[in-house]
């Protein structure tokens, strides 16, 4: 229930119209949809989808190894090191990007740490663009990336690895076809909580970004806030679960799979 | 230490100190970290004050001022944008609060709702302590609906010693020269967002033709290229740091940006600019009206007037505060010298209506 009333609500606004002053009309009409397919829209989608693929595969680029890293240490440090890892979460991700802005503008630390070493002359602009939307989405959504997967690697037992380096394979190999097939469900896991919420992001486009990109959490907030069109932003909230529940069920479709062919629990 | 000043100054704003005349655009729903509104708001009839504000736009004293001297217990909710409490307004139908804070087109659009009570100017004597001009302010003439709280305008705000010559059109803006390439912010909000395309190129500020937005929106986009971020908030830390040299403010804006560096200045380009007014609206739905125009009587106070400009370094409509002004204050903020005059001149922000989408589709086509 919990779940089902607010998307029927999105549902049910999506398909009235915005009144003269905001607020909503309760008039039957398809406009919204029609509305939906103008290609600027299309083409923020495009660039959100791109924008959280990246740092989707950053963060597990990063993650994975970091994961690995915890799971490996003594019983007393996993805890500390986790605690590490959510810490950021207790302070709001609003006030940690503007963080990232005095880090990353052209008189901010990073640049003059780089400047000062004489690496580069002029300063780097790190800032305002995709990179830093990236860098980001990876740094807010990380330890959502870290936490399934050290669940995946913690359960895994060492024998296994060692049983498959007894029997000749590299250590690379052993990774391939023994230990990433059997945290896949981690990695799928960590991958979602990534891309999910990158793709709806509307703070990190606007201040690292510099609201030169907008991505479509931006569109959707700008509707219900900036245009007061609640039956539009409805129908692009819509739009945005249609995506992500198709990613959903891609997903829950490989899972069913392994699980049938028996590799994802060892 | 600038530095310092600045990370502490960043902190404070996320933290949503530095509410602004406008709208800042430091919402955060998603996240969950900086809802400031304070605990259920409820308009409960038994004399209880329920306002909300933007966060910190409201002088220290004022609120225990009054409770004092009327015993009228006052509950301060805060709203970090005109679109925040706005939205909270859609969601309960126009009520929960007594009076509350928003800028002059919000207030029109209130009305227009039906959701604003109409101002009993018997009940409110302090009127007479406001300039003549603030009872002309187009969105509500004769202030029926709202009264003005702050008033200013938008404009060019510069660092003296970063520009090759002093800014005097929102084309230096717009296309800047050669050592302001790259160092030119622009407000992110969509109606300051377009207002210099729309100065510069002699339309309303207010437009609702479709062949002026996209005449607007074609300069925009050429202008982009040229420019390091829309930005509403950090704008003059920018300034500040040397990050910018030029960026389109919000007079009393960029008073925090001359508070730190006395080499910033303002401007209010030739082609003109907006007057806009934050105001003070009393709801229809309030069950304590009586005590709503006692505060806002209290408000239009002279001292009390003062204690806005004190903390907010914003021009207000209140003469008879204006006039009983520190000097001293005149001189470090040359803004608060603004004659009433000049910013009647400009064009007053208007609500949109019908052409409020085709406004958002345009501002989206500018920022993807």
């Amino acid at each position: 229930m919990l779940l089902v009333v607010p998307v029927g609500l999105i549902l049910a606004y999506s398909l009235f119209r915005r009144g003269t002053y905001g607020g909503v009309v309760y008039e039957l009409n398809l406009d919204n949809f029609e509305r939906l397919f103008d290609p600027i829209y299309l083409d923020v989608v495009w660039f959100s989808v791109r924008v959280a693929v990246e740092a989707t595969a950053v963060s597990l680029l990063i993650g994975y190894p970091a994961a690995w890293f915890i799971a490996t240490r003594p019983r007393k440090w996993r805890t500390v090191l986790l605690v590490v890892v959510v810490l950021p979460f207790w302070t709001s991700l609003l006030i940690r990007t503007y963080a990232w802005m005095v880090l990353l503008n052209d008189q901010g630390l990073v640049n003059e740490a780089l400047t000062g070493i004489g690496i580069v002359d002029e300063p780097v602009k790190l800032l305002y663009n995709e990179f830093s939307i990236v860098l980001g989405l990876v740094y807010g959504y990380l330890p959502l990336m870290i936490l399934p997967l050290y669940a995946a690697i913690e359960r895994l037992s060492p024998e296994l690895r060692e049983a498959a380096t007894d029997l000749g394979a590299s250590g690379w190999r052993a990774f391939l076809t023994v230990t990433l097939p059997l945290t896949r469900t981690g990695v799928v896991a960590g991958c979602l909580f990534v891309f999910v919420p990158s793709l709806g992001n509307f703070i990190v486009p606007d201040l690292l970004g510099g609201g030169r990109q907008s991505m479509v959490g931006n569109l959707i907030q700008v509707q219900f806030l900036k245009a007061r069109d609640w039956p539009f932003g409805a129908t692009l909230a819509l739009a945005v679960i249609a995506l992500m529940t198709i990613v959903l069920v891609v997903q829950a479709r490989t899972m069913a799979r392994d699980r049938r062919e028996g590799v994802a629990d060892a | 230490m600038r530095r310092v000043a600045t990370v502490l100054a960043l902190g404070a704003m996320a933290a949503g100190v530095a509410a602004c005349g406008a709208e800042v655009e430091t919402s955060d729903t998603t996240s969950g970290g900086a809802e400031t509104t304070a605990s259920e708001p409820t308009g409960s009839g038994d004399g209880t004050l329920t306002i909300s504000n933007w966060d910190a736009y409201t002088p220290k004293g004022l609120i225990p001022g009054f409770e004092k001297e009327t015993g009228v217990k006052v509950k301060l909710a805060k709203h970090a944008t005109n679109e925040d409490i706005m939205g909270k307004l859609e969601a309960s139908g126009g009520s929960g609060y007594d009076i509350v804070f928003v800028s002059g087109q919000f207030a029109e659009a209130l009305h227009k709702r039906g959701w604003a009570a109409e101002i009993d100017h018997s009940k409110i004597p302090n009127l007479k302590n406001l300039y003549p001009e603030a009872n002309e302010l187009p969105y509500d003439p004769g202030n029926q609906y709202s009264v003005p709280y702050t008033w200013g305008t938008t404009g060019i705000c510069y660092r003296s010693d970063l520009v090759p010559e002093k800014p005097t059109s929102w084309n230096d803006l717009l296309d800047p020269a050669p050592e302001n390439e790259g160092k030119v912010t622009m407000l992110a909000t969509d109606r300051w967002l377009m207002l210099p395309a729309l100065k510069a190129l002699g339309y309303s500020a207010n437009t609702t033709d479709e062949g002026e937005l996209e005449e607007a929106r074609d300069l925009l986009l050429k202008t982009k290229d040229q420019l390091l971020a829309y930005d509403d908030t950090t704008f003059y830390s920018k300034l500040v740091s040397g990050e910018a040299n030029l960026v389109e403010a919000w007079d009393g804006w960029c008073n925090y940006g001359i508070a730190e560096d006395d080499r910033i200045e303002f401007v209010v380009p030739e082609e003109g600019s907006d007057l806009w007014a934050d105001t003070m609206v009393v709801l229809e739905s309030s069950p304590n009206k009586d005590e709503a125009f006692e505060f806002i009587n209290y408000v239009l106070r002279p001292e009390s007037g003062q204690g806005i400009v004190d903390l907010l370094t914003y021009n207000t409509p209140n003469q008879a505060a204006m006039e009983q002004l520190d000097p001293k204050l005149k001189k470090q903020f040359p803004n608060l010298g603004i004659p009433p005059e000049t910013l009647l001149e400009q064009e007053n922000l208007r609500d949109l209506g019908d052409a409020q989408p085709t406004w958002t589709r345009i501002v989206t086509e500018i920022t993807s």
